[in-house]
């Protein structure tokens, strides 16, 4: 979004921000449990998007990756460990998970890519429903505890939300960080040509697992803090279902743009909640927004932005051209 | 061993349902690299279609043409010109996401509309068993396999016999030389729409009977046709066919053979052995790579 001046980006940035500690203070438990599960699905799909928006891998898995983690949580937190411990472990494991699932890629790629990680989720999902010793099965694990961060106790839904924030804070930092660095370069030059990539010296193969694996660990994190936000969870949240909504909130954001999970995982948790008011149609609603938002542009919310800017950016240069082209003639 | 038979025959007929929705599956892939994510759910309204059809009070096979036509129109003709047309030149992501979200419009228009409950549908076929090498076979399965091999039987026939279909293979191989030559490809690419919302309107109205009517239903037929057609070969017909009898056998063998918990995975590691190992396809041609 270069079009804007900067100080008015920071502006808006930091009202944004302000907007999401201050606003939600007199939200009702419902509310605030909505708003968590934006940040949480704010993660996730950030660690979509690195995959496939900035690496162009197809993932169909992410969802599989929110389930680990959060299985990894609750049989953590529940058996006494502290939370902060629980999310390293997620981490750690999805991220080794992530990397052996991206060796496929290194043989096929796109619609194949999607599927063999579609045959994944579905695998994970029927080792959280069928391994009952373990996971609980259909059962699931209850009685989640919250964490106490800096001796503060977060069983409240607001403390518990600024949990979620923070860490939503803290991963962007790391994500915006990460995209700027020669890795996340790397990673944009495997997805507009993998050739041209490998033959400037780009190890094409590490920077694929390395996508994949980064992505995943993301889905970990917020699989990690899912967990502790219900205090409940059985396999069916983890369902082929979460990985496709977590590809819709990418594409429909924007994939490959910074901001497009955010925009994303807002219209996949939050427009259904708004809709509530048409009762029964809402989800349908909800449907054809979506496809009627594709339909209109392609690439997503950011997509429309993007194009608007280039737009006025054409326009401005071919202004500046025209004066130019009148001084000149006045000139001669 | 009789066991054995009836689990193989049993399988040849949901593998045969499979196979039609898979054939459509890939037609579409190989037209407009389309990939549907309401395949599934294309299979599982035209059975409410025909189901509203007889409410209304028109005979069992009044409702079958009636829901095959609307289904023609509304999953052939409306789905391509409204959501495929609109996002074709954009890539085939956008588009495989707008699939997802007909998918979820078109589960909660049923449940909205219909009904939420599963709901007995009439079977094309009477019930009834027959002897067949000393096994007694159901009616039903004979049935379903005869209506499904002479469905792909009769689009094979299409497909290579006649020059329609020579320009349909045509506009599907090399868009850009069909177009020179003079075959009318936008119209080729429709006829695969249209083609495709008949097989999956046929493959409801035999799969219905047996697993009932229900807004669910799409999800599990959606993922049968997908690993069914990969598995077969994306960018072949007789792949797919041959894709969606194996699934349909293997999934009944594993049922009974590995566990019920883990009936599901069974397909899923032979689709994944299949595309890292033979990714084309068990019977599916390489795809050449541009660069």
């Amino acid at each position: 979004m270069s079009g804007f001046a900067k100080p008015l980006k920071i502006a808006l940035g930091l009202a944004v921000i302000a907007a999401l500690i201050i606003v939600p203070m007199n939200f009702n438990r419902y509310g605030l449990f909505i708003l968590s599960q934006w940040a949480v699905m704010s993660i996730a799909a950030m660690g979509l998007n690195l995959t496939l928006g900035y690496a162009g891998q197809v993932s169909l898995a992410q969802g599989a990756f929110v389930g680990i983690g959060a299985y990894a949580a609750a049989i953590m937190t529940t058996h006494g460990w502290p939370l902060p411990a629980a999310i390293l472990v997620a981490i750690v494991l999805s991220f080794a998970i992530g990397w052996v699932l991206g060796y496929p890629a290194l043989r096929v790629q796109h619609h194949y890519l999607a599927f063999v990680t579609l045959a994944f989720s579905t695998l994970a999902f029927l080792l959280f429903r069928n391994e009952s010793w373990l996971t609980g099965g259909i059962y699931g694990i209850s009685n989640i505890p919250r964490p106490h961060i800096f001796g503060i106790a977060t069983n409240k839904p607001l403390p518990f939300y600024y949990v979620c924030l923070g860490s939503l804070a803290i991963v962007s930092l790391a994500v915006w960080w990460l995209i700027r660095s020669p890795w996340g370069r790397a990673f944009m030059a495997l997805r507009e040509n993998p050739l041209r990539a490998q033959s400037l010296g780009i190890d094409t193969r590490r920077y694929t697992l390395m996508a994949f694996a980064i992505g995943s660990a993301l889905g970990g994190v917020a699989g990690a803090l899912y967990a502790p936000l219900t205090q409940y969870i059985d396999p069916v949240p983890f369902n082929l279902s979460l990985s496709l909504d977590l590809l819709l909130m990418v594409i429909v954001g924007g994939a490959g743009f910074y901001f497009g999970p955010f925009l994303g995982a807002m219209i996949a948790v939050l427009l259904p909640e708004w809709l509530r008011f048409a009762e029964g149609y809402y989800l349908m609603l909800y449907a054809v927004a979506v496809m009627l938002l594709l339909i209109w542009s392609p690439t997503g919310i950011l997509g429309i932005l993007d194009r608007y800017l280039a737009e006025r950016r054409t326009k401005a240069a071919s202004a500046l051209r025209a004066v130019a082209k009148s001084r000149l003639e006045t000139v001669q | 061993m009789s066991n054995l038979f009836d689990l193989l025959v049993a399988g040849l007929a949901t593998g045969a349902i499979y196979a039609l929705v898979a054939v459509g599956f890939t037609l579409l892939w190989q037209t407009s690299q389309t990939i549907n994510f309401a395949q599934g759910e294309f299979v599982m309204l035209p059975a409410f279609l025909m189901l509203a059809a007889m409410q209304v009070g028109a005979p069992f096979w009044l409702a079958i043409i009636l829901g095959i036509l609307l289904s023609m129109i509304l999953l052939g003709l409306a789905f391509k010109l409204l959501l495929v047309d609109p996002m074709m030149r954009h890539g085939v992501l956008p588009l495989a996401i707008a699939t997802m979200a007909l998918a979820i419009g078109i589960k909660e228009a049923v449940k909205q509309f219909f009904s939420a409950e599963a709901s007995p549908f009439p079977s094309i076929v009477p019930t009834g068993e027959v002897a067949i090498l000393g096994h007694a076979v159901s009616l039903q399965s004979i049935g379903v396999l005869v209506v499904a091999i002479l469905a792909v039987l009769g689009l094979t026939t299409l497909l290579n016999r006649t020059s329609l279909g020579h320009q349909m293979q045509a506009a599907a191989q090399n868009p850009t030389v069909a177009r020179i030559i003079g075959v009318p490809v936008e119209r080729m690419i429709l006829l695969t729409f249209l083609i495709n919302a008949f097989l999956v309107a046929l493959a409801s109205l035999l799969i219905t009977p047996i697993y009932l009517a229900k807004f669910s239903s799409g999800e599990v037929l959606g993922q049968a046709a997908f690993i069914a057609a990969i598995v077969g070969g994306f960018n072949q017909v007789r792949g797919a066919i041959a894709g969606g009898l194996l699934i349909g056998v293997l999934d009944n063998l594993a049922a009974a053979y590995v566990s019920t918990q883990y009936r599901a995975a069974v397909p899923m590691m032979f689709l994944i052995a299949v595309i890292l190992f033979r990714p084309q396809g068990l019977l599916g041609r390489a795809e050449e790579r541009t660069v």
